[in-house]
């Protein structure tokens, strides 16, 4: 990318800058200030770096989207809303990157349990947000690490103090309600020691005010970027699911620190969007386990990349990977898995698999898993797999009296549900599910028998 | 039920059956036996409507129809049942789904209303009883990660909710030991009716001391070259398949 579309960028910043949140605290305005340099300089990240050779994201340059000063005026459609909510949860909503308290749902929560918006947190607990803001990623990963740190505007903040189990699960959700905007948010969750949560992350598109409904046609930015920190002994599970809009440009980047023993466990819903990337990288302790799911379902010219990275720096620690892609039309793929295994992680246990399932002569699947082990008693493995559905098992429903391309509906859609199937919170397990099914073929898939 | 006549079947360009004739009344059950590579799964295939085999002569009748002209699935509605040597795993259907989709595809090719969901768990729940399997079974992923007696006995599970009028099964015996294959003996016996007939491929004779075949026929390099009673069964398990393929020979 070149500098001046970075520096017209810039220019925009100054226009927000007396806005954004925790502007008196020198430390912030500090790393905000180098984050804003270094995406002068850097831009956004170019094919010609590794690890984003598959995908160009030029077409952001192209367009220049404005940050949303403040939270939009005019009100959501509550029925609309309450199908992306879920019961019993605590929820936090942020439209256009801001903190909306009306309709968000945070009360019971237990005394000792930090669960707010970033720009609450800046105000209430600035040592806590400066003690983890950047420790899990540094503005030199890339361009958008960068540009998030300079622009955030909200996000959520969660703090689970030690040996507390949170019964309800957190959700923590974006909307959209404009075209030509970005959104740009950072979120900081801290499991201490044998505490335990979950978190839900949820994108969903261009909602309308006037018309009700999501507007699938209108291009924005999403820029957001999760740091998170599992205790010693502590467990947690992050979900995602992004549904934006079909012109959409979505990044978010999860980056986590996982303690000693630290169990975390990830499930990445990559649905919408033209163009969306997701990271996920996490450092290993001794004996932390994790696991990383996914699943990417591109049709149309949608472009969806899904870029892991496992770092293994410590003995003993466990990690499982399995990322599900079904691409449609002329919809491209991207999976790169890295799994990175330090000199001292002996007795590593890893396993990576990636399975691409296509359906259209010009869809496409980039996979690249790699191993990069330099400890010599480890146990690793991959595997890769990028085809079309296995005539056997059709032939097997078939020998069922179940007709041809009922068949092939029916295990498209069961490759996809292996993921689906992964969730064990039921309301969301039903959300991710209608997402599936409004996504792909939908004759011969029975809602009421699953 | 089925008949078949002078039927050839070729794959890869490689004759593999040179010319079958059976009859199968309904109600009878006939064990088709014969050595590694005679064309027993061939056989089996064939009459499913598998691909990837030509049939370049003859022909098999089942109930009045041209069965080789019908697609697998409408063989399936039709009443033909196989049951698979290998079941194939299919992760993200679960087998109640499966059996559901199943029973419903042949109801409606029968004109008949979809089941009643209440009914069709009472029935599910019976047979899964009957082929002594653990309900939770039924919830998970169409033999996944069952082991070998487990998917077989999926397979009879099937066959006992689908009701089929011709169960062809597809050496079922293999890889079984003794306790599933008394169970899975036990869920066919309890099929058995005057309507409905069996055609049991298989390799080993011990799967016919617990499943009494009317007719066994010994195929051997493409052709049935024996017919019998039980006795047979038990005279080829004495002699080996060595005997009939020398008297083939020395015919």
């Amino acid at each position: 990318m070149n500098t001046a579309t970075a520096t017209r960028y810039a220019v925009k910043y100054q226009a927000i800058a007396s806005a954004l949140p925790g502007q008196t605290l020198p430390w912030l305005q500090t790393l905000r200030a180098e984050a804003l340099m270094a995406f002068s300089e850097s831009g956004f990240p170019s094919p010609r770096e590794e690890e984003w050779r598959y995908t160009n994201v030029s077409a952001i340059e192209k367009k220049l989207f404005s940050p949303s000063i403040s939270l939009p005026a005019g009100s959501i459609d509550a029925q609309w809303l309450k199908s992306y909510q879920l019961q019993d949860a605590w929820v936090l909503v942020l439209v256009n990157g801001h903190f909306s308290a009306e309709l968000s749902v945070l009360d019971d929560l237990p005394e000792a349990v930090s669960v707010m918006s970033m720009a609450e947190a800046l105000a209430k607990q600035p040592d806590q947000v400066q003690k983890h803001l950047g420790l899990a990623t540094a503005q030199s990963e890339h361009g958008f690490v960068a540009f998030n740190t300079a622009w955030f505007t909200d996000g959520l903040f969660v703090h689970v103090p030690a040996k507390q189990v949170l019964d309800r699960p957190i959700q923590l959700l974006h909307i959209v309600t404009d075209a030509d905007i970005m959104s740009t948010t950072r979120n900081i969750i801290i499991v201490d020691e044998m505490a335990e949560a979950k978190v839900i992350e949820i994108f969903i598109g261009v909602y309308s005010a006037t018309s009700s409904e999501i507007v699938a046609d209108n291009a924005y930015l999403t820029a957001a970027v999760t740091e998170v920190y599992v205790g010693q002994n502590a467990d947690l599970t992050l979900y995602k699911m992004q549904s934006e809009s079909e012109k959409a440009y979505h990044f978010g980047g999860s980056y986590i620190k996982q303690a000693r023993d630290a169990r975390f466990t990830h499930h990445n819903f990559a649905f919408g969007g033209l163009l969306a990337r997701s990271d996920i990288h996490a450092d290993l302790d001794h004996a932390s386990e994790c696991e990383l799911n996914g699943l990417y379902l591109g049709s149309k010219r949608q472009h969806i990349d899904n870029h892991t990275r496992i770092n293994h720096l410590k003995p003993y620690a466990v990690s499982r990977e399995v990322y599900k892609g079904v691409l449609d039309d002329r919809a491209r793929g991207v999976f790169q898995g890295r799994v990175i295994v330090a000199i001292d992680a002996q007795q590593t246990d890893s396993q990576m698999n990636n399975r691409n399932l296509l359906l259209s002569d010009d869809a496409e699947a980039d996979t690249k898993p790699q191993l990069e082990i330099y400890a010599d008693d480890v146990k690793c493995g991959h595997g890769v797999t990028v085809g079309q559905l296995d005539e056997k098992s059709i032939f097997y429903l078939q020998s069922r009296g179940i007709d041809e391309e009922t068949a092939r509906n029916m295990l498209t859609f069961a490759f996809a549900n292996e993921m689906v199937d992964k969730i064990k919170i039921k309301g969301l397990h039903d959300m991710v599910l209608e997402q599936v099914l409004t996504r792909f073929p939908q004759e011969g898939v029975n809602k009421e028998w699953l | 039920m089925l008949s078949i006549k002078d039927l050839t079947v070729n794959v890869n360009d490689k004759q593999i059956l040179k010319g079958i004739n059976l009859e199968i009344k309904p109600g009878e059950i006939h064990a088709i036996m014969g050595p590694n590579g005679s064309g027993k799964s061939t056989l089996s295939h064939v009459l499913s409507g598998k691909a990837g085999y030509t049939v370049t002569g003859g022909s098999a009748t089942y109930q009045g129809k041209d069965l080789l002209e019908m697609s697998p699935e409408i063989r399936a509605r039709e009443g033909v049942f196989l049951a698979f040597q290998y079941p194939v795993e299919i992760p993200g259907v679960s087998n109640i789904y499966l059996l559901k989709a199943a029973l419903n595809s042949i109801r409606k090719h029968n004109d008949q209303p979809e089941v009643d969901a209440m009914d069709f768990l009472t029935l599910v729940k019976e047979k899964v009883c009957l082929l002594e399997m653990d309900e939770k079974f039924l919830y998970r992923a169409v033999n996944e990660g069952f082991s070998g007696g487990e998917k077989k006995r999926n397979e009879i599970l099937q066959m006992a909710i689908l009701e089929p009028k011709l169960c062809i099964m597809d050496e079922t015996d293999s890889g079984l030991d003794i306790d599933a294959l008394k169970i899975v003996a036990e869920g066919v016996n309890s099929l058995r009716s005057a309507e409905r007939s069996f055609v049991m491929v298989t390799h080993y004779q011990r799967l016919l001391d617990y499943i009494k075949p009317d007719f066994v026929h010994v195929l051997a390099q493409g052709r049935i070259v024996k017919s019998g009673g039980p006795e047979l069964a038990l005279e080829l398990e004495e002699k080996g398949y060595g005997w009939v393929e020398d008297n083939q020979a020395a015919a």
